[in-house]
């Protein structure tokens, strides 16, 4: 015979759930919300995206695709159990196309409270210009 | 008989099922989608909120705000954030694409019960307000010992 005595009275809720706070399937990326505008030297984008730290960004140009995608970096405690989730991803993924009149060999990226802001310039010979008229 | 009512295309139908099949799986009557203080999904910021036996942690999803000009308090066991965020927009440009939120927001989150108001601990790291409530020690999960 056993001498266990003592019987553990747990919460459901602090029983074997064990997942994080967002585990959601892993394929499923959110997609950025994005600001785009252009300007006379070329295009800025700024995408939201909270959680990414500089580690956790993958920004890549692959011809006319610009692939912009982050991590979410804050991983909550190992034994913490979601009560309520609005974004069910780790993973923020979204993909632009370019034009040919855009310089993708130079562009700038900074990320900074969670927001990603790219530049990408116009090549110079293709920038417009105003044309006068000759009266 | 009742087909004449709804005309949309099966398609369109089809998705409205889903989604309240969804509903009924993940609860639309929860404090979270159902409460009478909550928000349409895609509200500014988005927020996450999980437990475990000593507190109740909420993670809201606000990139480029001053954290420092954040309002965030408590009461019993509603959690008030509030304050603004802005874009500053170029005048100049010509703009494609305006998803992202600006202006001043404002979300009530009710906590369980038992949270404690007064050992409150928030920071912002990487556009995410963490706000980490306490449980009591009363409502913490108890070993009982049989005599």
């Amino acid at each position: 015979m056993t001498n266990a005595t003592e019987v553990a009275m747990q919460a459901a809720s602090a029983g074997e759930d064990k997942q994080s706070l967002v585990n959601a399937a892993p394929a499923t990326a959110i997609r950025p919300l994005v600001d785009i505008f252009e300007t006379a030297d070329g295009i800025t984008l700024q995408a939201d995206m909270p959680g990414v730290s500089k580690d956790g960004l993958n920004l890549r140009v692959d011809g006319a695709n610009l692939l912009v995608e982050g991590t979410i970096g804050i991983v909550p405690e190992k034994q913490m159990s979601p009560l309520y989730a609005d974004i069910r991803s780790t993973v923020y993924r979204r993909s632009f196309v370019l034009g040919n009149e855009l310089e993708t060999g130079n562009i700038d990226a900074d990320l900074k409270d969670g927001i990603l802001t790219v530049r990408i310039p116009k090549r110079p010979e293709l920038r417009p210009r105003r044309i006068e008229v000759r009266s | 008989m009742f087909g004449s009512v709804y005309s949309e295309s099966p398609l369109l139908a089809q998705f409205r099922r889903l989604e309240e099949e969804l509903d009924e799986v993940f609860g639309s009557a929860t404090p979270w989608t159902g409460g009478i203080r909550s928000l349409p999904p895609g509200a500014f910021p988005a927020i996450n909120v999980g437990s475990t036996e000593d507190n109740v942690t909420v993670y809201l999803f606000a990139p480029g705000i001053d954290a420092k000009r954040l309002n965030i308090s408590i009461q019993q066991n509603l959690l008030t954030v509030s304050g603004e965020r802005e874009l500053a927009r170029d005048e100049d440009a010509t703009y494609y694409r305006q998803e992202r939120f600006g202006g001043e927001f404002r979300r009530v989150i009710s906590l369980p019960d038992d949270v404690d108001p007064d050992r409150v601990d928030a920071t912002y790291r990487d556009g995410i307000v963490q706000i980490s409530v306490r449980r009591r020690e009363s409502a913490k999960p108890r070993q009982i010992a049989i005599r």
